[in-house]
Formats: C-alpha cells, structure tokens, sequence
C-alpha cells in the first residue's frame, strides 16, 4: 500500500472569495442552535425541556434507537425554546449562553481502552463527529469499524485554510488521533505540498496532491483501501478531531472553531470564531440584494438562509448572489469573460488565474444525459460514475453495489452536478440511491 | 423562465424561444450551488461550428462539379453562389421539417425542447447528394425523427445515429436518386443544362471498385490522391474534402466535445482492413486512399464520436471506433453491390456499443470484485 497518492482528475473551481488567514472577530455566544437535521440516520428525542439550565457537555437530546447516542449543549445557559417544524418535527433546541460558562468535567485523563474511548465520546456528545461509511450517517457504537480515517486539510471551493485553523492545535489532533487509534487503524491524509499535521503519529500517513476532490476523504478511502460490501469504515473531519483531542487533554467540551466567511458576496473574506449553532448574523453582515447563505463550500454545502446557524460539522459560511438576472444570448456569444467554464467551448482556459464571481445561476436547462466523459474527468475514483447515477436512477440494488456505492457519498460526485451541461441534479440522485441501500439493507 | 400559466398549451415552444435569446434565470435548487457555464445548447453550437468549414467547402464543390463535368467555364463566385442557391434549401427542409417535430414532441412530453437537433438538421444536407428532392427528403426527416429519436424519448435517449438514419432511409426506399453514377453532379436550376442528359460522374469510391487503379500515377479514374485529399471529387455535399473535415475535427478535440479516441480509432481499423484487403488482392488501392476516398473521415469526425450513439466508456470507445472503421472497409472491399461502408457501419456500431460497454464495465467490475477477494 503506497502512502502517497498524486490524483489527477478533478476540477478547482475558482471563484472569487477566497479567505485571509486573519480573524477578524470572536463572536461571544449568546443564542445557540442545537439541530438534529446535522446529522443523518438519527432520529431525536429530547431530553430537556424550556427553561431547563444546562452546562456546555450537558444533554440535550439523544437518538430514539440508540439512547447512549448524546447531543449535548456547546455552552451553559438557560433553554430558551424548541423550534419544530412540520408534523412537529424536532428542528433545533435553542440555548440563551450564560456570560460565564461553565463545563461538565469529563476527566482530563486519556482512556486506555477501546471501550474508554467509546464511552467518553458517547458521554460527552463527541460520538457524532464519528461518521459511517458506507452511507455516511452517525457511526453505530456496537460497529467494529474496519479502519478510521482523516483528511486533514479540504480541497473543496474556498475551503479554510487548516493549516490557519488548526495548525496550533497539533498537540489536541494527536491526542484525538491516540485515542481513536485504540478502535481501529487511522490512516491520516495530509497535503502532499506541505502541511502542519505531516509528523502526526500513531497512524498511517498519507500524503496526497491532486485537485479537488483530492481532499475529500472519500476520494482517499477509495485508494487507500475500498470499502466492500459488510466493511465499514469511520471518517472524523480534522476540526471534529481536534475538539476530541481537546476533551482527552482538558476533559471539557469544547466545539469553538474558526469558521470560514468566503465567497463573492461576503462583506469581508477572512475568519471569525464562533461556536457551532451560531446564528448567521452574528458571524458576519449580508450584504443587500438577493443573497443565499450557503452553510459549508458551494458545491456541497446547505442553504442556511439569512436566520439560519450554522451546523455542526461547519466550519465555512459560503455568501452568493442569487443568479436570477438573465443575460442576452448567453450561449452564443464567443467570449463570457464573466462566466467561468471548466469547457473548452468557452475561454476560460485563456485566464487559469482568474477568480470568478459566481452566482447561483444554473446556467442551463436540465436535458436528458448526453456528455457524460466530464464525469469520469472529475472523478478520481475507480468507478463508472454514469453508470453508478444511473443505475441509482433506476433504483437497482444489485448494480448500484456493482458500480460502487458502497465508496461513495454526494460529496464524492459534487463536481459532477457542476460539470454536467444537461444541468442533472447528480448529488440528490445518489443520495436517494443511498436512501433506497439504507431502507432495503436494513 | 416564461410564465407558463399564461401560455400553458405551448409553453415547450414558449421556452425555447426565451431560453434561446436568453440564459434562463432559473437558480440552481439542490446540489452544487453554482454550476459551470456549459450547457448543451453551446455544446451542439460547437458541433455545429465544426461542420461549416465542410458545408462552404461543399458549396463550392457543387458548382465546381457542375461546372467542370458539363464544361461550363464558372468563376470561383459563380460556383460557390450556385452550390449556396443548391444546398439552401436542403437546410430550409431539413430544419422546418425536423424542428416542428422536435418542438411538436416535447409539446407532447411537456419538456424544453432539447438543442440535438442542431446538429443533426446540419448534418442531413451534408451527407446527400445535392439534386436529392426535397420531398425524399423531407419524409427522411421526418421518418428519422419521429422512429428513430422522438420514440425513445427524444436527444440523449435515442439507439442510433438520427442523421445517419435519414440518409439510410433515403438511400433504401430511393436507390436511383442516392446511389449511382449519375446523381453526385448537379444540373438542376441552370439553364444552359435544359434538357441535357445527365452526365455520368462516378465517385472514386466506385471508380475504384471498379478496378480503375493507375498504380504508376496514384491516380482512381481521373482523380489524383490530391484531388481526393482537396476534396474536389464527386460525392456527397459535405463529405469530400479531408482539410475542410480535418478543421473541424481540431474544433471537436479541442473543445472536447466528440470523443478523439473514437476517431483516432476509426481510422486505425479502416487502415488496418485496407491494408489486409491490399494484402489479400481483394484491391489494388492503397489503405490510405480509404480515408480520403467517400465518407470514411466525415464518418469517423462526424458522426461516429456522436456521445449518444456512440460506446460510453473510454475503454469501449476504443473498441467501438476501431469497429467503425474496419467494419466500413471490410464493406467496402468485400461486397460486390455496395461501394460505401460507412453509414452501414456506424449504425451497426450504435446497435453494438451498449454490448460493448457492457463488456467494458462488467470487466472492471469483476476485477473490482477480485481485487476486493484479495485484499
């Protein structure tokens, strides 16, 4: 097994917006948004009510199957209210912060067993950063996960920096990386270029280059070792790592992150820290007209919408114009200096360096599949992508298995919604044939 | 977007007049929130780019034809507006007949009307012979689009090449107006020629089935490899010239949007055949005149790479342009009726190409399941 892996597919989608290594704000918690809907195959019950006080580690809400599953509360406070949705459906606990906070000790000791390690995860409400492959909901605590992996940096549009973010925090990743190591084998990607987290120890490095989708750790799952039907494998973004490492080192929890505001609408592309569930506002000013506030990159990220905060697993505010303006014979003209086109049918590839301001303009009709090589141009994995969408299209068990789906999650095809000039919505259509796999193998 | 609760009978045709003079405002709902700026409306535009070099040349070889096989003397102007005036209205039936189908049906399926047939309202003209009526081949059009595209569910669904089958139709139902020696040379619509004989001009193609090689000269009949290189030959309109067709293969591989495998492939396995068939005294002609000679390289640039009909895997691409290549002269050389492959052999091809991906992806898929069992 080579620890060096060079990918050559994939795209860089260069848009304007990219971050300064700065942090320009720490925004002091005041409401905080704690919402089930970040995570995938958990179904929540509450355990508090209004007016409950809780302390940052303190439940909030646990799975309805598997009752040891935690969500617990970023900061102490007051709950202040329960938003529900349609149906009732649990859409996100509400905690007003306390100006002093105050945390649940969990034991500034690192656990020696793999049982340890599950328990204070599981206890402290950090078992959710753990996500499982195939399928990529919440890690199932009587799993034995075949192995554990870690991307450590993103390659994805305008991502942050974790070099910046991280990079004081190598002593908390490494003591994330031991603890997880007593589980399974963590294999730990790194940027081939260069990269703060190259000396981490008690894992299998890796160092990768390649253009996006390199850093996604799907893409290095699929090289390092796939994933066969009955395997399953863990994944914890390196931000998440971090906070677990801290909670092994200080016993607290501790989810403060440098969050990412970029895009071509933000105000000001640099970092703020705040903590999980913070509303948009605070994080940063929106700029008048029709902005949508994508929470994550642009090509994977969730519309959180000018109320909305941001999820757990974010550590990127995306800022976009809504593309509604319509431009005269936009296909026929020879040059769009403003449209960017990874095609050579336009002429972008006249100005590689350029940074595009991008909206959110399909720019296109949805047709039936014709080209369908820019897939496999933007997929560096050993699979058949159009035959993967299609076969999730045709709601096919046996040959979704057979082409790989198994290895993948809409993540993985991002770039393929973004390449296809037939305009097919390729990251929903793979993630209903991940639905389809989770009810039918169940 | 037209607002289709004002126009909710037509609004297919509504749309594809809005969405032609204008991007459509519609903003991206799931997924990737920005998205490239190719569609398939600039993709087909490309192809379409492609094609012109090979219909101008066409223009002017219609008149050039005319004009040197009845010794009628004309300038370089005089030819060209003549094979404009000639060729003028194959693009006017070809595209009124095809689009109203086009538009009629995704009426019917309440779709957008999909760009594809751009392409293929182009590419009829350029593979027929100039003095085809227009009625022949109105129905060609007609029966091509609605049997062979519009019944599988319209561009991107269909099995075969639509533009191919057109002329198929054509050449099956109207023998004596599609194959022959007499039909390449136009005289209609110049009246000097009233009530002249047409003048036989037999296409090299045929002049080398016959057996007319001057091994000495290089020459078929009285056409040097040159003439046939130029494309100053006989033939179908848009077929007859390599440097036209081979500027609009760079535009194709260059913004890649037909596949250069397949090409590069189709002219091996022509090649190849050409020289086994030299080998086995099936003809005295070199291989490489099969390239230059009929519709070979418009065949193998044009209409081969079409990323619909054609095999999906870069694997099968491979396979399927070599196929097309050798099955044409395999035809050409091998069968004593019919003198030109290339059309039988993309269709075959068409049909063939699911098979041929299939194979591809169930070998990747075992060894996939092998290295699994390995690992």
């Amino acid at each position: 097994m080579s620890n060096n892996l060079d990918l050559k597919k994939g795209l860089n989608i260069p848009i304007k917006g990219v971050p300064a290594p700065e942090v320009v704000k720490t925004v002091k918690p005041d409401i905080i948004a704690i919402k089930p809907t970040d995570f995938a195959g958990l179904t929540p019950r509450l355990l508090v009510k209004e007016g409950d006080v809780v302390k940052a580690g303190s439940p909030v809400m646990t799975d309805k199957l598997r009752p040891e599953i935690l969500l617990t509360s970023p900061v102490s406070g007051k709950v202040e209210s329960i938003v529900r949705g349609e149906k009732r459906k649990l859409l996100a606990v509400l905690v007003k912060a306390d100006a002093q906070q105050e945390y649940v000790d969990f034991g500034a000791q690192a656990p020696k067993t793999a049982q340890e390690v599950k328990e204070l995860l599981l206890k402290s409400g950090l078992w959710v950063s753990l996500v499982q492959r195939p399928y990529g909901t919440v890690a199932s605590p009587d799993a034995q996960p075949k192995a554990i992996f870690v991307s450590s940096f993103s390659t994805a549009p305008l991502a942050a920096d974790t070099d910046f973010v991280l990079g004081s925090a190598v002593a908390d990743i490494q003591a994330g990386v031991d603890a997880l190591a007593k589980v399974a084998p963590v294999h730990f990607a790194v940027k081939k270029a260069g990269s703060a987290f190259a000396g981490i120890k008690n894992a299998t490095v890796h160092s990768v280059s390649g253009p996006h989708p390199a850093g996604n750790v799907g893409v290095q799952i699929s090289h390092i070792a796939p994933i066969q039907k009955g395997e399953t494998v863990w994944t914890v973004s390196l931000l998440l790592l971090a906070a677990i490492g801290k909670l092994v080192n200080t016993g607290k929890l501790d989810l403060t992150r440098k969050v990412a505001i970029t895009g071509p609408c933000a105000p000001k592309a640099a970092y703020v820290v705040a903590l999980p569930g913070t509303p948009v506002k605070e994080l940063t000013d929106l700029p008048a007209g029709d902005i949508r506030v994508v929470g994550g990159d642009a090509l994977t990220g969730e519309v959180l919408g000018a109320d909305g905060c941001l999820g757990f697993f974010q550590d990127q505010l995306t800022l976009l114009e809504e593309g509604t303006a319509r431009e005269w014979f936009g296909w026929a003209k020879p040059f769009r200096p403003s449209v960017f086109s990874s095609s050579w049918c336009y002429f972008s590839w006249l100005t590689p360096k350029k940074e595009y301001k991008m909206d959110t303009n399909l720019h296109g009709g949805p047709r039936a599949f014709v080209e369908t090589k820019c897939f496999e141009d933007v997929t560096p994995m050993d699979i058949f992508p159009i035959y993967l969408i299609k076969a999730c299209l045709a709601g096919d068990i046996e040959k979704m298995e057979k082409f790989g789906i198994y290895e993948v999650l809409p993540e993985d095809l991002a770039l393929c919604d973004y390449v296809d000039p037939s305009k097919n919505e390729i990251q929903a259509i793979i993630q209903k044939g991940i639905d389809l796999m989770i009810k039918e193998m169940a | 977007m037209a607002d289709e609760k004002k126009t909710p009978w037509w609004h297919s045709t509504v749309d594809a007049f809005d969405t032609f003079l204008r991007v459509p405002g519609t903003v991206t709902a799931k997924g990737a929130h920005v998205r490239d700026g190719i569609d398939l409306k600039r993709v087909m535009i490309m192809v379409v780019i492609a094609l012109v070099p090979a219909a101008l040349f066409g223009m002017y070889n219609v008149g050039l034809q005319t004009s040197t096989v009845y010794g009628l003397d004309w300038g370089f102007w005089h030819m060209f507006f003549y094979g404009l005036l000639r060729m003028l209205p194959l693009f006017v039936v070809s595209y009124v007949v095809g689009l109203a189908i086009e538009f009629a049906s995704s009426q019917i399926r309440g779709e957008e009307v999909n760009e594809g047939y751009l392409v293929t309202g182009f590419l009829i003209p350029l593979i027929v012979p100039v003095d085809v009526p227009l009625w022949m081949l109105a129905l060609a059009v007609a029966f091509s689009v609605i049997f062979v595209k519009e019944v599988f569910g319209g561009t991107g669904m269909n099995i075969w090449n639509p533009a191919l089958v057109a002329r198929a139709f054509l050449f099956f139902s109207y023998p004596s107006s599609m194959s022959g020696s007499s039909v390449w040379v136009s005289k209609t619509w110049v009246p000097a020629l009233k009530g002249v004989d047409a003048v036989s001009a037999a296409t090299p193609l045929a002049i080398a089935h016959d057996g007319a090689f001057d091994a000495a000269t290089g020459a078929v009949g009285q056409y040097s490899f040159m003439d046939m290189f130029y494309g100053f030959i006989p033939g179908s309109t848009g077929e007859t010239s390599v440097i036209a067709i081979l500027i609009g293969a760079l535009i194709l591989v260059w913004t890649g949007v037909a596949s250069w495998k397949i090409m590069v492939s189709s002219l091996a396995g022509g090649l190849l055949v050409g020289w086994l068939g030299q080998l086995a005294g099936a003809t005295a002609v070199p291989c490489y005149y099969q390239l230059v000679m009929g519709g070979f390289l418009f065949g193998s640039v044009f209409m081969a790479t079409d990323p619909v009909t054609a095999a999906q895997t870069e694997t099968g691409k491979w396979i399927y342009g070599f196929l097309v290549g050798a099955l044409a002269v395999v035809v050409r050389l091998w069968n004593p009726g019919y003198m030109e492959g290339m059309m039988l052999s993309i269709l075959f091809m068409n049909t063939m190409a699911p098979l041929i991906d299939h194979c591809v992806v169930s070998a990747h898929t075992s060894r996939r399941a092998k290295k699994a069992v390995n690992a």
